[in-house]
């Protein structure tokens, strides 16, 4: 006998949607991939090894230790590719794998797998390897387009300098890592930070560097106008709330703008702000995961505006030259109370006082 | 020493956080933070102990050990000990359940590191005076709470996820505050650049 689909009954809901956690998943993949091919580009065959590596590092922790068949839903994909991108391409591989898994392992599988965690995975892992290797994680290989326009290796005499490894890549655990011979070169917030403003416009560094990512920096935060590109296609997806990367960008050119103002030789203003170091890819891709961002949209408001004024406050007044990656997770500990304040009326009711004791 | 006092404050509760960047008053930290509303009034009642202790440490800081060093520990202790006392009981009689919710951890204030290293930082690492030691107290107090706060919601989000049983928990907790605590680590040299 068969059941004509139009006479079936059954419970609601009646609608289904297409979109499932692996087909956004995958979908995000897919965006991540051409920032990944260009920092490939701008850092040669060593940027793929750490990719490989921190995937490799949070696939194995998920396998281990994770619930079973959640490999497939690319979660794990997705921690890893974004922990690579935001490593200097210099890094012992090891450091990497560890990252993507303390990542995964401490960050997703303990408070229950994809949906639970508190805090962003990858950036979890990038804050664990910023503690412990400080040294390590602020290494930044120079840039193969840097001393000329963004095309220049394409030029086939240049190509063995592009193959050439950043870093000591293949160091073993706790060696002390070999000195490579390779070019070192400060991130532009690095000089601003330590060396003065004057130092930026000296070093040659342009805006037209910052926009297409000739400069020194993480594998993947350099290409500030591509990421914007690849967000911009989520969003039109619907796989992101573009609420709150926009937030994020007001809040810092906003408060940059009104800085510069004050004092021009000592703060460094809006498209600087929002165009170097990892702003762009924390901003698009951090900041917007799913998991650890508020539900309504209010609260996406409240917590992009408090992400660009942690990001602002950190880069001018901090220890650190860059503060993307703590504003982010710093605004994913304030998740669960701003999802609390924000809790939309019930229609037809009126608005009730949050009740604080629980 | 002519420090700002709003810049006392804020490095007491941000930069220098004593829970998270100091480590120090973890056990109510891990006590009482299951529940926001506990964990606001743990964070109130340690304010108040925390404020005045500081001016209490000023006092004998300033008249009575330098004629007495030897017995800096001792009388802090003291201090603290009827302060907390004197809480337990304008709690116990102003708010029973409060009283009931917080337990043991009131009493535990009493032992709690958090008000006898601020004690003993405003007075012999920092020699603030007064009103420096005020705002540092009611910052170090103000950090507190919003560790508290912050672990607090967490948890309680947490409640309904699916833990592993090995991690259940204390042990969970531990790592929630780990991660709050590397998120702090950006904060770390705050101010100390320009």
């Amino acid at each position: 006998m068969s059941t004509s689909r139009r006479w079936l009954v059954t419970a609601s809901p009646h609608l289904g949607s297409p979109e499932s956690t692996q087909r956004i998943m995958w979908s995000v993949i897919g965006s991540i991939v051409p920032i990944c091919v260009a920092g490939i580009y701008f850092f040669g065959p060593s940027a793929l090894l750490v990719l490989l590596a921190a995937v490799l590092g949070a696939l194995v922790t998920e396998r281990v230790f994770g619930k079973r068949g959640t490999l497939g839903d690319g979660s794990a994909v997705i921690t890893g590719l974004l922990l690579g991108l935001t490593l200097p391409a210099g890094i012992p591989l090891w450091m990497a794998f560890v990252g993507s898994a303390f990542g995964i392992g401490f960050g997703k599988v303990i408070f229950g797998g994809l949906g639970q965690n508190p805090f962003n995975p990858a950036l979890l892992g990038r804050a664990f390897l910023q503690a412990a290797f400080p040294a390590a994680l602020t290494t930044w290989p120079t840039n193969t387009g840097a001393d000329g326009t963004v095309f220049s290796h394409f030029r086939l005499d240049r190509l063995g300098e592009w193959a050439a490894l950043r870093g000591d890549n293949f160091a073993l655990p706790f060696m002390r890592p070999e000195v490579v011979d390779t070019t070192t070169s400060a991130t532009p917030l690095g000089i601003a930070k330590f060396q003065g403003l004057e130092e930026v416009q000296k070093s040659g560094i342009e805006m037209s560097d910052l926009l297409l990512g000739s400069t020194g920096g993480c594998i993947g935060e350099t290409a500030g106008v591509l990421i914007l590109l690849c967000g911009g296609y989520l969003v039109l997806r619907n796989h992101m709330n573009w609420r709150i990367p926009v937030s994020i960008f007001v809040a810092v050119a906003l408060l940059s703008g009104v800085f510069q103002l004050v004092d021009a030789d000592k703060f460094s203003g809006p498209l600087t702000m929002l165009f170097s170091g990892g702003l762009m890819l924390g901003a698009v891709f951090m900041a917007t995961d799913m998991v650890t961002s508020p539900v309504t949209h209010k609260g996406c408001w409240i917590f992009g505006i408090g992400i660009g004024a942690l990001v602002v406050v950190i880069r001018y007044w901090g220890g650190l030259s860059e503060g993307v990656q703590y504003a982010i997770l710093l605004m994913n500990a304030m998740v669960p109370f701003i999802n609390r304040v924000t809790q939309p009326r019930v229609f037809g009711t009126r608005v009730q006082k949050v009740r604080v004791t629980a | 020493m002519n420090q700002n006092v709003f810049w006392i404050l804020l490095s007491a509760m941000i930069v220098n956080n004593f829970t998270l960047m100091m480590f120090l008053g973890l056990c109510p930290f891990m006590g009482v933070s299951s529940r926001v509303g506990t964990a606001v009034r743990m964070g109130l009642a340690n304010i108040f102990v925390l404020t005045i202790t500081a001016i209490c440490a000023w006092f004998l800081h300033n008249f009575v050990l330098p004629y007495a060093p030897y017995l800096r520990l001792i009388s802090f202790i003291v201090v603290i000990a009827s302060m907390v006392q004197i809480t337990e009981m304008a709690i116990k009689k102003l708010s029973p359940a409060l009283f009931r919710q917080l337990g043991i951890f009131l009493p535990l204030i009493t032992t709690n590191c958090a008000i006898l290293g601020m004690a003993l930082w405003q007075t012999t690492k920092y020699d603030y005076t007064l009103i420096q030691g005020l705002f540092y107290a009611v910052g170090a107090g103000l950090g507190l709470t919003l560790a508290l706060v912050l672990m607090a919601s967490i948890r309680e989000n947490t409640e309904l996820s699916d833990v592993p049983s090995l991690a259940k928990g204390t042990a969970l907790t531990l790592i929630i505050a780990a991660s709050l605590s590397l998120a702090f680590m950006g904060f770390s040299g705050l101010g100390s650049a320009s």
